[in-house]
């Protein structure tokens, strides 16, 4: 290895959601009180897929080390697993249900405050509860910068370059190591494990961790469907005009 | 005690969404008998301010400073905590815009708060501190109780009024306090487009999907967007084939949005889409088939063919301008 590649060693830990696939139809048990999981495939959140490739993708070139981790309960174990299928050296599960974002930072930053990573990557929310909030809340915790709903990352010499969404644009920073940042779409290609890093992944470490000492600041306490559509209106193609007749003068939105 | 709203500016000046966020703060302070304090970061001058007491805030707080006209997350954060301890505030409220929700995060760990966000109601304070807020990508709502006695809330935009209190301006200018510790990270480029209308923050989206056929067709959607003053959009593969930019794709891996209208053409409705759109307040659908899933989610629909619908509602839509005018 060359003294550069050394320098840039990079120590990544990657968070990794476990959430329904995206074509579940939504619904809830117990008067509305919990999601539904019966007949409900659960999948590595969409995010969490670029981030952790990206991260793969930085120590494969400058050498490094990726671990995943996650808290939730036994279940969310084929998530972790896949992670170390697609690449991740190890993983770490904090075996507590998720209750809530404020809560997973707290645990992800009591287990990576010991650790020291250069990275540390989260996706820009996850799609189920849509918080889009644990990098922020990681960044705080563990007093290091974050760095939200970034399309690309490079890394040299201790410090970050990035892009990242703004509203109504883009911007381009950069930063010292040690960050946190979200990986919005655009990141890069997510990786699709093959039959060698499954094989691989059945003997990877996945260390299981006991929760730190939390309080809960929030609950759900129930959840809702949206009003059923009244029913579409149909406008024939060959009086397509109507269209704006209507917009404009019936419900007045243009 | 007061509730405190963080008025989100981009280059010193106020967007629509910050005075939805002036107005809510102000309504949950009134119900309080607190005071609405908003504060003011980066480059706004007092004239601009005057908006703020305009839509709500008793009072403004201002900090001015060379390093602060563009948005740092760290710094940010630091001040608006700082104000919101100064200012005894039980509640925070910030805008769910990128930037907001990337300072409301840190602000709530700061200050030991809970948060929540994507809110889309006022809080429910029979039992607890209940608000509504957007799960499962649009596909439902979940209302959730903050328990901390601070709370943070980053509401949604184009979801709460605008209310004219016209309030006496009282502005007080203060220092930020900041150190270059809390400049770690940097801007270096800002490149925002101009003469468009944010995705994110628009009342009408046209949108087109793979029924457009390629990039060469979407001047159709073009059209139709700029006769509306509405932005583009997208479905997934489009993007992906790059035949759009990928800030344009809207759904459950793409934007959220939520506009007064939405106008889809050429996609079918995939339930991946949908998740993004849904809450639209009116939905069009337009698609050459008659089964596709999009009508199921739609309130007025057109089945046709785009090349031959479109252009005949654009030159409607111009010729409703042209009287309007
Ligand atoms: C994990 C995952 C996440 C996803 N996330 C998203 C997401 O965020 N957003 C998203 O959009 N998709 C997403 N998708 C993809 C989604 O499942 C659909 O594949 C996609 O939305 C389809 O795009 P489309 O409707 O443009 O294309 P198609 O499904 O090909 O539909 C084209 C439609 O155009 C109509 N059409 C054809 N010609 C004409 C014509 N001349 N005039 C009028 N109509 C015409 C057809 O009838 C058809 O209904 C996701 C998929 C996965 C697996
Ligand atoms: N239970 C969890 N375990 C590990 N990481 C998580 C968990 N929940 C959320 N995250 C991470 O935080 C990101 C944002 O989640 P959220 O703030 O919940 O929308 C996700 O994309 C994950 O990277």
């Amino acid at each position: 290895m060359s003294p550069i590649q050394k320098r840039d060693f990079m120590k990544i830990l990657v968070c990794i959601s476990n959430v329904p696939d995206t074509t579940t139809k939504v619904t809830f048990t117990d008067n509305n009180t919990k999601f539904n999981t019966a007949g409900v495939q659960f999948i590595i959140n969409p995010y969490d897929e670029l981030a952790l490739t990206r991260a793969l993708e930085i120590t494969e070139k400058q050498g490094g080390s990726v671990t995943a981790i996650t808290v939730g309960l036994t279940d969310t174990e084929p998530s972790i697993r896949k992670a170390l299928a697609i690449g991740a050296q190890d993983a770490v599960r904090i075996n507590a249900e998720p209750t809530d974002a404020y809560f997973v930072a707290e645990q992800i930053a009591a287990y990576a405050k010991t650790e020291n990573y250069d990275l540390i990557l989260t996706g820009r929310e996850s799609i189920d509860h849509n918080g889009g909030l644990v990098c922020g809340l990681l960044g705080e915790m563990l007093g290091i910068p974050s760095v939200n709903v970034i399309t690309s990352i490079e890394v040299e010499n201790g410090s970050a370059t990035m892009e990242r969404d703004i509203d109504g644009g883009k911007e381009k920073l950069t930063c010292k190591l040690p960050l946190v940042a979200s990986a919005q779409k655009e990141l890069t290609e997510p990786r699709i494990p093959n039959m060698r890093g499954i094989m691989a992944a059945r003997t990877k470490p996945l260390k299981v961790v006991e929760p730190a000492a939390s309080s809960a600041t929030s609950a759900t306490v129930a959840f809702e469907l949206p009003a059923a559509k009244g029913g579409v209106k149909l406008i024939a193609a060959e009086q397509a005009e109507q269209l704006i007749e209507i917009l404009h003068n019936e419900i007045k939105v243009i | 005690m007061s509730v405190l709203v963080f008025a989100e500016s981009t280059e010193g000046t106020f967007k629509k969404s910050t005075f939805e966020a002036v107005s809510y703060a102000a309504e949950l302070a009134k119900n309080n008998s607190v005071a609405c304090v908003a504060l003011s970061i980066g480059i706004a001058d007092d004239s601009k301010c005057a908006d703020l007491a305009k839509y709500g805030a008793d009072k403004v707080i201002s900090i001015k400073g060379d390093k602060l006209n563009q948005f740092v997350a760290e710094a940010y954060a630091k001040l608006i905590s700082n104000a919101a301890t100064q200012e005894n505030a039980t509640i925070v409220v910030i805008s769910n815009t990128y930037s907001g929700k990337s300072v409301a995060s840190r602000v709530a760990a700061k200050l030991k708060a809970a948060i929540a966000s994507g809110v889309i109601s006022m809080p429910d304070t029979t039992a607890g501190f209940k608000v509504r807020r957007g799960v499962y990508s649009g596909k439902a709502f979940a209302d959730v109780d903050l328990k901390t006695p601070v709370k943070v809330l980053a509401i949604t935009p184009n979801t709460f009024n605008i209310t004219e209190y016209n309030k006496a301006l009282q502005v007080v200018h203060a220092e930020g306090g900041l150190n270059d510790t809390d400049f770690i990270s940097t801007p270096v480029e800002v490149s925002r487009v101009t003469g468009k209308i944010p995705l994110t923050e628009a009342e009408v989206v046209v949108s087109g999907g793979r029924g457009l056929k390629g990039p060469e067709n979407w001047h159709l959607i073009e059209d139709l967007a700029e006769t509306l003053g509405a932005a583009t959009a997208c479905s997934k593969p489009v993007s992906d084939m790059h035949w759009r930019p990928h800030s344009e794709h809207v759904g459950q891996t793409g934007i959220t949005i939520k506009p007064n209208l939405y106008i889809a053409i050429g996609i079918s409705g995939a339930i991946q889409h949908l998740a993004g759109v849904s809450s639209s307040k009116v939905i069009v659908a337009i698609n050459k088939d008659p089964e596709a899933p999009f009508f199921k989610a739609a309130d007025y629909g057109i089945v046709g063919d785009a090349f031959e619908v479109l252009p005949k509602i654009t030159a409607a839509a111009k010729k409703m301008k042209a009287q309007a005018i």
